[in-house]
């Protein structure tokens, strides 16, 4: 299986602080990688390296083989690389229907030809689609700030797939989700896995929602890659054990 | 009943451009010139409310785009240029200086990108004082022509009027598509929130910089109409205040909204001439209002109107839950 992603030695220090230190790893073709570790051990700062949001101290990424290190947010996810936060980012004022559409007009032709072309850049079918995808239907309309916390996390997650992305890293996607809408979630991201051909990286405190996603699973403690397998393999580790009980 | 509004919406739209078109024939000389400089500030507060309003961008600079346009207009009608010309070299010249001044934005934001464009309208200013080999320095460039449009002069107020109001329609119909395309969904995302929006593929940088554009090229626009209105200008009228009025309009009308700038424009540049009645009191009590209105409604005059409609909705929602639920617990 080839790798869509491959971390090698990134590094970030903040002043005196090592964030993020030496990590590497790559991630298959298809697969479900869960990324999890105690609060602070630099989960989501390794993701703002990759993702472009912070420039790394050292090291490289690479996307599909090609050096994409020091890359700007935009033009990485015109390269198909998407993304969704830890905390809720949608568009409160617009409407359901509205927050799709920005989250995937950019990759709709030419930054010109979408100011002559149409208002939605043609992407009301897509977005509908995706609202009844993810079962938002009699929601399409409402302002995005009206839904509830579990209805936006599902938004911003479908936000993430508009541009039909190959890599998707989702922050912490089950935050605060109740658990209905969890097992929703779950199904329509292994759904989108399996139909779209996407790639996932998933960090996620919630251990259960990881473990049954997850085809292989990296656990992280200080900045450092602590144990990278099967989640079976990963549950067993002691150092993984140590690392979660110890703190 | 937005099936109902839609109808009533233009209605009361075509009965306001019909009232613009023919009550003023009856205007006098200066209730004309007040008239056209409401469509002339409402252009360059269109502007602004597109940097600021809709892309979130602070600018203190507009006066100074207004200047630039004034300044091209006067200097190329004065040398036997048409008016299209010098207007359409007034677009391309504050497009290009707007352009470059939307670079500090992609560094520093709110209040510190407010000094930087407060310093670069005392820029303007300042060359249009000393660089008196082009601008005339402190005694301006007066006779400034009005143009001739399919032979008919534009000399008496009534018509250059209908050239302001003309032009305020064609700017209008422009900003309307640009908010509604797919850039006024970017302007907007990265005004409410700039790291999402980078994140799905949004060039912050690239709209950020064209959000300073085009908003100083409808500054410049006005600009350009602005000098054969006035048919004299000094570098007196472009200083800082002029950018200061502009962002008062586009606050109180309500920053954000399509018609904020008409409605802002209409209260700085209408409300003075109404209330001079009051003599010696006039601008007190203008200032006066001005607080009173932005203590009741930050977001303006259109905010008003957003939050009472904001409310309705959610009542009208809260209510169909409500009947949801009860169906729900009467199924149980």
């Amino acid at each position: 299986m080839s790798a869509v992603l491959e971390v090698t030695n990134i590094k970030k220090n903040f002043g005196g602080i090592s964030a993020v230190a030496d990590v590497s790893f790559d991630v298959r073709e298809g697969e479900i990688l869960g990324l999890i570790g105690p609060n602070g051990c630099g989960k989501s700062t390794l993701f703002n390296c990759i993702l472009g949001q912070l420039t790394p101290s050292g090291g490289e990424v690479k996307l599909d083989g090609k050096v994409v290190t020091g890359l700007r947010p935009a033009e990485l996810n015109k390269l198909g690389v998407s993304r969704t936060f830890q905390l809720l980012q949608v568009f409160p004022k617009l409407s359901v229907r509205e927050n799709l559409i920005l989250a995937g007009q950019e990759h709709q032709g030419s930054m010109a030809s979408r100011l002559v072309g149409r208002s939605d850049a043609g992407l009301t079918d897509a977005a509908n689609q995706m609202i009844g995808f993810f079962k938002l239907d009699h929601l399409a309309a409402e302002p995005a700030g009206g839904l509830s916390y579990g209805q936006q996390k599902l938004l911003d997650a479908a936000m993430a797939f508009m541009g039909g992305p190959r890599l998707v890293l989702l922050d912490e996607p089950a935050g605060g989700v109740n658990p209905s809408m969890l097992s929703d979630l779950k199904e329509r991201l292994v759904a989108i896995n399996r139909e779209k051909n996407a790639t996932f990286v998933v960090i996620e405190h919630n251990m259960e929602f990881v473990m049954s996603l997850c085809s292989r699973v990296m656990v992280m403690a200080e900045g450092k890659v602590l144990a990278m397998g099967r989640p079976d393999e990963v549950r067993k580790n002691p150092a993984v054990i140590e690392a979660y009980l110890g703190h | 009943m937005s099936g109902f509004a839609k109808p009533l919406k233009i209605a009361l739209g075509l009965a306001v451009i019909i009232g613009l078109i023919v009550i003023p024939m009856n205007f006098n000389r200066y209730g004309l010139f007040i008239l056209s400089q409401w469509a002339v500030m409402t252009i360059a507060a269109m502007g602004l409310n597109l940097t600021l309003g809709y892309a979130g961008q602070v600018s203190l600079a507009q006066g100074a785009f207004v200047g630039i346009g004034a300044y091209a207009a006067a200097i190329m009608t004065t040398h036997g240029w048409p008016l299209p010309a010098a207007i359409v070299v007034a677009i391309i010249l504050s497009f290009a200086v707007g352009w470059v001044l939307g670079y500090p934005a992609l560094r520093v934001q709110h209040h510190y990108l407010a000094f930087v464009t407060l310093a670069f309208s005392t820029l303007a200013f300042l060359v249009f004082r000393n660089e008196s080999w082009l601008t005339g320095g402190i005694y301006g460039i007066s006779n400034i022509p009005r143009p001739h449009f399919f032979g008919i002069a534009t000399n008496k107020p009534l018509p250059f009027y209908y050239v302001c109001l003309g032009s305020l329609a064609i700017v209008s119909l422009a900003v309307w598509w640009l908010i509604r395309s797919p850039w006024g969904r970017a302007f907007m995302a990265l005004r409410e929130n700039p790291l999402r929006a980078q994140s799905l593929g949004i060039d912050t940088r690239r709209y950020t910089l064209m959000a300073f554009a085009i908003g100083s090229a409808l500054g410049g626009i006005a600009g350009g109409l602005y000098a054969p209105l006035t048919q004299y200008i000094d570098p007196v009228p472009f200083n800082l205040s002029l950018s200061l009025d502009l962002l008062m309009m586009v606050i109180v009308g309500g920053a954000g909204f399509f018609l904020g700038p008409f409605l802002g424009a209409m209260i700085a540049v209408l409300l003075p001439e109404w209330l001079r009645f009051t003599e010696g009191y006039y601008l007190m009590l203008y200032a006066i209002a001005v607080m009173l209105l932005l203590i009741w409604s930050p977001t303006g005059i259109l905010g008003i109107l957003d939050r009472t409609m904001a409310a309705r909705r959610t009542k009208a929602a809260s209510a169909l839950r409500a009947v949801a639920k009860s169906r729900l617990e009467t199924v149980q």
